[in-house]
């Protein structure tokens, strides 16, 4: 249990994934625009990644480990995640079609995301056990969505302020993820596993 | 031999994954109306709103549906009404194509300013912010609002701090003239015919010039020289009518602050937008 809560404390302050590993950095500036796209890009990387987690683990501790073919991991989690983004599509789609229109373009976009391929190797790499990586997906795409909702808040109150025209656009972005990314420091080495 | 199980494993988990796919696509198949995507096509896809849907997407639904007319796409214009009729096998509806025109010459020259202001660069908050800096309450601000709501890049910034709008780029979907708090653009059916009286002042003769070089001072000079009764006064303001109006041109040798154009003048000439400003604009 204590090494659960851990996880969760490590992998949205910590390590957060986007600010500290800086993973996940496109979705990060592209659709941190607005707080409803955000919102919506939040939850669907919360369900992938979660999902993505638990059928990479499964995949890598009983097929890839008995065959010794881990070095085959990544072809295959990219196969993974791919097939289960497109299915989870095709399921919700059907199942509530609300959440589908509220998730959007968001969710195929997310197939090719390199957070969600990291925390399926990560995983791994950790040794953690079936729970430890669901509960790691979990925390690492709370974590993600932390950034990202920080990151479209001060942008939309970035869009009023007088910037000098030099730094407008993408170039503010990427020093205001900077700054927010030094404040995220502030956590290293409260904690570690 | 190796190499055999990798094949065989990874062979295996993209055959579990793709029969998987394959039954979940049979067990969980929407119906949809291969209509709406046809309709879809048929649309511009910029999502401007200016059918009053959220989204293309939805006016298609609402057009397969029949609570939206074949016509309702403002930017598509009688090509997409026409496309989206045939998609359904109904006769098209006629469009009036329209633009954007900006109803004021006020710019940084002619217009004096009530005070300086520094705030946040966008009309609508400069508008709420002691009614606005202009001396004129019903001129352009310059802020670009409409600049920025514009989705097809049609309008950028003059040089002299009004807003110009390219015709050829302008869809009519009206979102500027929504922008404009002040209301100063307003979408006429496209072309050339007919004269305007190019200011928004309501304000009385002796208030509009001590504001503005260019504006209407409701001097009745106009309407009494119209020879077809195409010029009214509504509300200190002349307006004419361009159905009646047949481009004779006396009502612009009578105007003295000049603020009557034949519409064949386009924006571009009086207030042509230096190659910086409309870079600036969309940055």
């Amino acid at each position: 249990m204590e090494k659960l809560l851990s996880i969760i404390f490590i992998y949205i302050l910590v390590d957060n994934f986007v600010l500290q590993r800086f993973f996940g950095i496109c979705p990060f500036v592209g659709v941190s625009r607005k707080m409803e796209t955000a919102v919506g890009m939040s939850m669907a990387v919360v369900f992938v990644m979660t999902l993505a987690t638990l059928a990479t683990w499964l995949v890598y501790t009983y097929v890839l480990t008995p065959l010794e073919l881990q070095y085959l991991q990544i072809v295959a989690f990219i196969l993974i995640i791919a097939s289960l983004v497109q299915l989870v599509e095709t399921v919700l789609r059907k199942i509530s079609p609300t959440l589908y229109q509220g998730l959007g373009i968001f969710l195929p976009l997310i197939t090719t995301n390199c957070a969600v391929l990291a925390v399926a190797l990560l995983a791994v790499q950790e040794e953690f056990t079936l729970v430890e990586a669901v509960v790691f997906g979990i925390a690492a795409a709370i974590g993600f969505s932390l950034a990202l909702l920080i990151m479209a808040g001060i942008r939309e109150r970035l869009e009023f302020a007088k910037i000098p025209r030099p730094l407008q656009g993408t170039a503010i972005t990427l020093i205001t993820a900077g700054i927010l990314s030094l404040a995220f420091m502030g956590f290293k080495g409260m904690l570690s596993l | 031999m190796q190499i055999l199980y990798a094949v065989a494993a990874l062979g295996g988990v993209a055959l579990v994954f793709g029969a998987l796919l394959g039954v979940v696509a049979r067990f969980f198949t929407v119906e949809s109306d291969s209509r709406v995507e046809a309709v879809r096509e048929a649309l511009p896809g910029a999502n401007c709103g200016a059918c009053g849907y959220a989204g293309c997407n939805n006016f298609a639904e609402a057009v397969v549906e029949g609570k939206a007319p074949t016509n309702g796409c403002i930017p598509g214009g009688s090509g997409a009404a026409a496309a989206i009729a045939a998609a359904l096998g109904q006769e098209a509806a006629a469009t009036v194509p329209m633009v954007a025109t900006v109803f004021c010459l006020g710019d940084k020259n002619k217009a004096r300013d009530l005070f300086v202001y520094d705030g946040i660069k966008d009309c609508a908050v400069a508008e709420k912010y002691g009614g606005g800096f202009k001396a004129c309450a019903d001129g352009c601000l310059g802020l670009g609002s409409c600049v920025r709501a514009c989705p097809f890049d049609a309008i950028a910034m003059g040089r002299n701090g009004l807003p110009v709008v390219d015709e050829k780029q302008c869809t009519g979907c009206g979102l500027c003239a929504r922008a404009c708090p002040r209301g100063i653009i307003k979408m006429l059916p496209q072309g050339d015919q007919g004269h305007l009286v190019l200011c928004n002042s309501h304000a009385r003769g002796k208030a509009v010039t001590q504001a503005c070089e260019v504006g209407c001072m409701a001097c009745r000079a106009c309407v009494k020289a119209c020879p077809r009764e195409a010029i009214a006064m509504e509300n200190n303001l002349a307006v004419i009518d361009l159905a009646k109006c047949d481009d004779c041109g006396k009502c612009v040798l009578k105007c003295r602050p000049g603020t009557i154009h034949p519409r064949r003048e386009k924006g571009a000439a009086k207030n042509a937008p230096t190659a910086k400003a409309a870079a600036s604009a969309s940055a």
